[in-house]
């Protein structure tokens, strides 16, 4: 049953051929089919295999299935082989079952767009390049569908092309984890250089034999590696195209940020945790940054208006978690968090592209509200998935998950109290904007009447997340436990806080947040006006609504000078001397085509000039 | 026994007559005169290098040389009465209609 495994990449690859090929010619049933058909065999495949796997592990806890060679060329040999552990298990169990739900409510979504074979055929390869990403059995055959993540969001984030703000939104998210990838692309030259393999299995066990803890090659390695992880998962510096990405379709933005993309960066660090754990240096720099992240991702998403940023910053923040997790060596609770996030992080984009499509595809949630008696289905929806994300105690996957980390980030070696301390006002961060969406789009007077009401396809999917964002989180201790078969367990530092201490101040965050939400802005909603419209208040919000001027910096630091440069160099210098040789080339066409003057007599001059000037050659050389 | 050396000196003197007739002369029927002389010029070079050498690939070269001249001739000359219909002249200068 585990020879399957390859169908699972070549399912969604073949749907996308076929609809990129075909699809202009087939109707819009027939590209529904062959766009969710292809996902749901895949998924299904998957459903197979994880049962085979846990019902007679494979020795060693690992699968690896090799198809063939793809390069050979002296001792480079990377193949196209699949490997499959407990990790790449959970992650294509996720990505391809959370793909098919969204697949399913795009059918209904997308209906009637110009592009809907298009959107399907783009859908089915990310998939198809994602599962590849997660089953890849050597960091080259990884950073393909790493590039083919990348070419995707690309591709779909400006799928409506028309609007030159979406293309460049594209544009934006291409070239900024591009800065990421060139450094992950630098660090697999080195890894290859020093170790020479690309095997992961090879790699990790070739690095803990002959590099000791804190080597500088390993710091080097691991820091570069990092740096592609940073611009996959939109974590600091390289966070600013998140929010800019969600000019593509709704369903495109559940997918990035649920299942595709953005965990990319967290997969990669977790399946390399062999290098960072020999550099201690980076594993802390991954803490720190998945912790500052977090905080400035919820700040900037207090200060959203368009319900869709609110849900991209909340994902910096989340995945911001998942590299605190990473950080302190809780590489269990980081994929928990993961798979948690999957579920709630899809449902509150499905949720929201239903009150979106509800609403003539307005975005401000200042002119939405009371949509609570409007669109039940929605609200119910989006509430499950707020709490989940916000972290309701006891109730919620997002709590269990979540209550891991900051209890992990306070008990490690490597962590300590700042860090908990900074998840803890995390969560009261995420519970504030959470429910400040919430009651700003479902409580208070309606603003703009409904038009649309959502179908079967957008409904089910959103139902079977919303079962998932509850139940996903009750079964923690079997995960973390099938996890430790792929993952070193989490070490614990003696001395550290008890697990109810540190589940009970996060649900006092939690709740601390909702009541802040509820008395700034059902209570008494003239106290956040007033607070926003305060000169400080002012300040903060504009600071904070530009995701603390980094787009600002950017452009200043980065984009300003080479556009300036380009501007400077428009004639190209370098051309010129590729022009000068074809005007010097017209000028001894010009000086030539002079001597042709037509007349006979010339000719024949020149011809027997000429044959004098051979024959002296010949004679007196 | 042929005076080779004088032979040769001959075959150049013909040779440089004819190409300078051909490089002043702007009568077309002159200028191909003057190729006839060019011709035979190389044609005796041929014959006095063949008796040098006792060999008689030089009395055969010439035969060939004839034949080719009476084939140029007669390509020549028609050519010559189209231009003469055309332009109404046998100037060569005035027939510098292919200029670059």
């Amino acid at each position: 049953m585990l020879g399957l495994l390859w169908l699972v990449p070549v399912f969604p690859f073949a749907g996308a051929l076929l609809l990129a090929v075909f699809g202009s010619r087939m109707g819009a049933k027939a590209v529904a089919v062959a766009g969710t058909g292809t996902i749901a065999a895949s998924a299904a495949i998957s459903l197979l295999i994880a049962a085979a796997f846990l019902g007679a592990p494979p020795p060693g806890g690992a699968y690896t299935q090799t198809l063939w060679t793809w390069i050979d060329a002296g001792s480079f040999r990377p193949e196209i082989a699949f490997h499959l552990d407990a990790l790449s298990l959970v992650m294509m169990l996720v990505v391809t079952f959370v793909s098919l739900l969204i697949h399913l409510y795009s059918t209904e979504f997308m209906r009637g767009d110009e592009g809907y074979s298009r959107f399907f055929a783009y859908m089915n390869l990310f998939v198809a390049s994602m599962v590849t990403l997660l089953l890849a059995d050597n960091l080259l055959l990884l950073y393909l569908g790493w590039e083919g993540v990348g070419l995707c969001s690309y591709l779909l984030i400006g799928f409506w092309y028309q609007d030159p703000v979406n293309g460049r939104a594209g544009q934006k998210a291409f070239i900024v984890t591009r800065v990421g990838d060139t450094a992950m692309a630098v660090g697999l030259f080195l890894l290859f250089y020093s170790l020479g393999t690309l095997r992961i299995q090879d790699l990790m066990h070739a690095a803990q034999t002959r590099w000791s803890t804190g080597s500088p090659v390993a710091i080097a390695a691991a820091a570069l590696l990092l740096g592609g992880a940073a611009g996959k998962s939109a974590q600091l510096p390289l966070q600013t195209w998140l929010p800019d990405a969600m000019a593509g379709p709704t369903p495109t933005s559940a997918l990035i940020h649920a299942a595709t993309m953005v965990t990319a960066g967290v997969y990669l660090i977790a399946r390399t945790h062999v290098l960072f754990e020999l550099a201690p240096p980076v594993q802390l720099a991954v803490a720190a940054v998945g912790a500052a992240t977090l905080l400035m991702a919820g700040f900037s998403a207090l200060t959203q208006n368009d319900i869709k940023r609110v849900l991209a910053y909340s994902t910096i923040s989340q995945i911001g978690y998942m590299f605190l997790a990473l950080g302190v060596g809780a590489w269990g609770a980081a994929i928990f968090h993961f798979m948690t996030h999957a579920f709630f992080k899809a449902l509150l984009f499905l949720a929201a592209g239903i009150v979106i499509e509800a609403l003539h595809h307005e975005h401000n949630i200042f002119r939405m509200g009371g949509l609570r008696r409007e669109l039940p289905a929605a609200f119910w929806m989006f509430l499950i998935g707020g709490c989940a994300l916000a972290g309701l105690p006891a109730i919620t996957a997002g709590f269990y998950s979540k209550d891991l980390i900051l209890w992990s980030a306070a008990n490690s070696a490597v962590g300590g109290m700042g860090l908990w301390t900074a998840g803890v006002a995390g969560v009261l961060l995420t519970s504030l904007y959470t429910f400040r969406l919430i009651f700003l789009v479902f409580f208070g007077p309606a603003a703009t009447p409904v038009s649309r009401r959502p179908g079967l396809a957008m409904v089910l999917p959103a139902c079977v997340l919303a079962f998932l964002a509850i139940a996903g989180g009750f079964d923690k201790a079997p995960f973390l436990a099938f996890m430790a078969t792929a993952l070193p367990a989490f070490r614990e530092a003696s001395g550290g806080m008890s697990e109810l201490v540190s589940s009970v101040a996060a649900g006092l965050a939690f709740l601390a947040g909702l009541l802040a939400a509820w008395y700034a802005y059902v209570h008494n909603p003239a106290l956040s006006r007033a607070a926003a419209a305060s000169p400080m208040g002012r300040l903060l919000h504009r600071f904070w609504f530009a995701d603390w001027g980094m787009d600002w910096l950017y452009d200043r630091v980065f984009v300003r000078p080479v556009v300036w440069l380009a501007a400077v160099n428009k004639a190209d210098f370098i051309d010129s001397i590729y022009d000068g040789l074809a005007r010097l080339a017209a000028l001894g066409h010009r000086l030539l085509s002079v001597t042709e003057t037509g007349k006979l007599r010339w000719h024949a001059a020149w011809i027997a000039g000429g044959a004098v000037f051979v024959v002296a050659i010949v004679m007196f050389l | 026994m042929l005076p080779v050396r004088e032979g040769f000196v001959l075959a150049a003197i013909l040779f440089t007559l004819g190409l300078t007739g051909v490089l002043v002369r702007r009568n077309v029927v002159f200028v191909l005169m003057s190729i006839e002389v060019m011709l035979n010029a190389a044609g005796l070079a041929f014959i006095v290098a063949g008796a040098r050498w006792r060999q008689p690939d030089g009395q055969v070269v010439f035969l060939f040389i004839l034949a080719m001249a009476a084939a140029e001739v007669s390509v020549g000359l028609a050519l010559v009465l189209e231009l003469y219909h055309q332009y109404k002249s046998l100037d060569t200068d005035a027939i510098s209609r292919m200029r670059g």
